[in-house]
């Protein structure tokens, strides 16, 4: 009797302690809602700071919708879960972060919480903004509760169950999120410190460029090695690289200024937004940026400068007999490619081009059928899409040759559906009528350029 | 030999497979509406209908579209029966210099035959490819309504018309 209310006791205990932790693992508060600041209580170089901050971590590309107001939400986002929706983040008092405290806008880029105390998806790059420095995450708060509210209730999500039970994430928390992913370095520059608070907290490079688990996490053991953004392959920016002359610091920042570089070509899918954010970045984080990303980079093996590879593909012109590729790229690709010309007013030479040397020909056939559209009001590289005119075999031919012709890789083998899928998505915002059309093939279409 | 079919007719081809379709429509065909600007694909004024599609023909190569239904500005209207797009920019006087406008109206007609009413958004869309230095855009932004009305309209329209479609 005794003994089993001994062990009831226990069973009893454990139960207790097992929620409590439950709940202290998974509960999280609200922090009391407040009346919308005015926008003159903040100082406008704090405003300023957070309108550069806000730039570098390139809010605006997924919590604003093409067409659509300045940060008011409603971006679809595909997961291997479901597709979440981005929210509106203006200072909109019911379906913005209008009452929101500063606190609570902190405890969400640490903590990845809402001021109600709901866990929010990972989708919301907290992993790394929970690096971001007190100071930042308020000039970030000021930033954006100057921004014109604009009245956009979020979209409910469309996620498998379990994945839209919420407490799903601290789980995912428990395992993934992790404040400690960025020391500084005493042994390094200054300026390579900064640039590693940049890239591992708000500029989150790795939610694009490092694998990720089948939870959804990036595999931090292999960071930067290549992941994917959108309908697009986020290159490898680490060794494994694919770009034929290597990168370094000032090939960064050029590139990450101008958003294309004559050794490298033009910053195309989602990396094209990212560049149109750096503008309006101070140089000095950029050049940090490029600093400790060349460093990332490190020294490839086999590194070869400009004047090598455009040698070797050169005398390469053999490798691929006169074929039906070679008398597309002749008349559709060589006026600008082999022009001698080099970006932004002649197209790169391929051989520089990490497309065609990459381990999987998506972005070249994305680009090939799409082409490089203008960025509105700035002066960039251009070039046609090809949909129209060339069929899916024609599309291979191509590539085919280009990856023979212009590398020294193996062949791609099978990519009809990359194909198919690049068809689908790339061409939807390049046909313009009246409907059904028109609509985004799929929820993998994130309606931009 | 390539075998083109260019507004309804069929022409046996010498030239290599790698020879830009501009070159052949204008040097051997002598059909001289679509115009040679960049040569690069970029301003537009070589544009030309392949398919129902608007193809920028200086950076289209022979092979590509062998056999495919080609239609040029000649294909859609004569001086005496104008087709819609051609009368709608004649009538909002459309055209400066010129150069640029048989492409912009092969554009114009792809992107009709696809879609019968589009916003001005859409036609902004649409043309976007295209260049025109003489800065006619309201009036050929106009002209594309215009031909969009025409064509709904289709009593006002010689007998004869639709045909290149």
């Amino acid at each position: 009797m005794a003994r089993s209310g001994i062990i009831g006791g226990v069973v009893a205990a454990l139960v207790i302690a097992g929620a409590v932790l439950g709940v202290v693992l998974v509960w999280r508060p609200a922090i009391a809602a407040i009346d919308p600041p005015s926008p003159q209580s903040f100082a406008p170089e704090l405003v300023k700071r957070g309108r550069e901050l806000a730039a570098l971590g390139n809010c605006n590309d997924c919590h604003t919708v093409r067409g659509g107001k300045n940060f008011a939400g409603g971006l679809p986002v595909p997961t291997p879960f479901g597709t979440i929706f981005s929210t509106n983040i203006t200072p909109d008092a019911e379906t913005g972060i209008g009452r929101w405290s500063e606190g609570a806008f902190r405890r969400a880029m640490r903590l990845g919480v809402d001021r109600q105390g709901r866990h929010l998806y990972p989708t919301f790059p907290y992993d790394h903004f929970t690096n971001v420095t007190d100071e930042d995450d308020r000039a970030l708060y000021a930033y954006l509760m100057t921004r014109e509210p604009v009245v956009a209730a979020a979209r409910p999500n469309q996620l498998r169950f379990p994945f839209n039970q919420r407490v799903v994430i601290a789980g995912w928390k428990l395992l993934f999120l992790h404040r400690e992913t960025y020391h500084p370095d005493a042994t390094k520059s200054a300026e390579w410190n900064r640039g590693a608070y940049l890239v591992e907290g708000l500029a989150h490079c790795g939610a694009c460029h490092t694998p990720r688990n089948a939870l959804g996490a990036e595999r931090t053991k292999v960071a930067f090695s290549g992941g994917e953004a959108d309908d697009w392959s986020a290159y490898a920016i680490n060794t494994k690289s694919p770009a034929p002359v290597a990168w370094d610091a000032d090939a960064l920042d050029f590139y990450l200024r101008n958003g294309w570089h004559p050794d490298h070509g033009t910053a195309r899918g989602p990396m094209a937004q990212v560049v149109k954010n750096l503008a309006a970045v101070p140089a000095s984080d950029v050049h940090a940026i490029a600093v400790y990303m060349a460093d990332v980079f490190g020294v490839p093996h086999a590194a070869r400068d400009r004047a090598a590879v455009v040698a070797e593909a050169r005398s390469g012109v053999g490798r691929a007999p006169d074929s039906e590729g070679a008398a597309i790229f002749a008349a559709a690709c060589a006026s600008c490619h082999d022009s001698g010309r080099p970006p932004p007013y002649g197209g790169i030479n391929l051989a520089l081009s990490s497309a065609p040397s990459a381990p999987d020909p998506r972005n070249l056939v994305n680009i090939v059928l799409a082409g490089v559209r203008p960025v509105e009001g700035e002066r960039s590289p251009i070039m046609p899409g090809f949909a129209g005119t060339m069929n899916d075999q024609q599309i291979a031919v191509l590539v085919n040759y280009l990856r023979s012709r212009f590398t020294s890789q193996p062949p791609w083998g099978g990519f009809e559906k990359t194909i198919e899928e690049a068809r689908r998505t790339q061409t939807a915002y390049l046909t313009t009528s009246a409907a059904p059309t028109s609509a985004p093939a799929s929820a993998t279409q994130r309606d931009k350029p | 030999m390539t075998t083109l079919k260019v507004n309804g007719q069929e022409h046996q081809i010498e030239a290599d497979a790698d020879t830009p379709l501009l070159y052949v429509l204008r040097d051997e065909l002598k059909l001289n509406a679509a115009k040679f600007g960049c040569g690069l694909g970029q301003c537009g004024s070589c544009t030309v209908i392949v398919d129902g599609k608007a193809v920028l023909s200086c950076v289209t190569p022979l092979l590509l579209v062998e056999g495919k239904q080609i239609t040029t500005l000649e294909g859609l209207g004569t001086d005496e029966a104008p087709a819609p797009i051609q009368r709608a920019f004649m009538e909002e006087q459309a055209a400066q210099c010129g150069y640029c406008i048989a492409g912009m109206m092969m554009r114009a007609q792809a992107l009709l035959q696809r879609n019968s009413k589009p916003t001005d958004a859409e036609i902004r869309a649409e043309l976007a490819p295209h260049l025109c230095r003489c800065g006619t855009h309201m009036r050929i932004l106009r002209a594309v309504k215009r031909a969009a009305h025409l064509m709904d309209t289709a009593e006002l329209l010689p007998a004869n018309q639709g045909s290149a479609r």
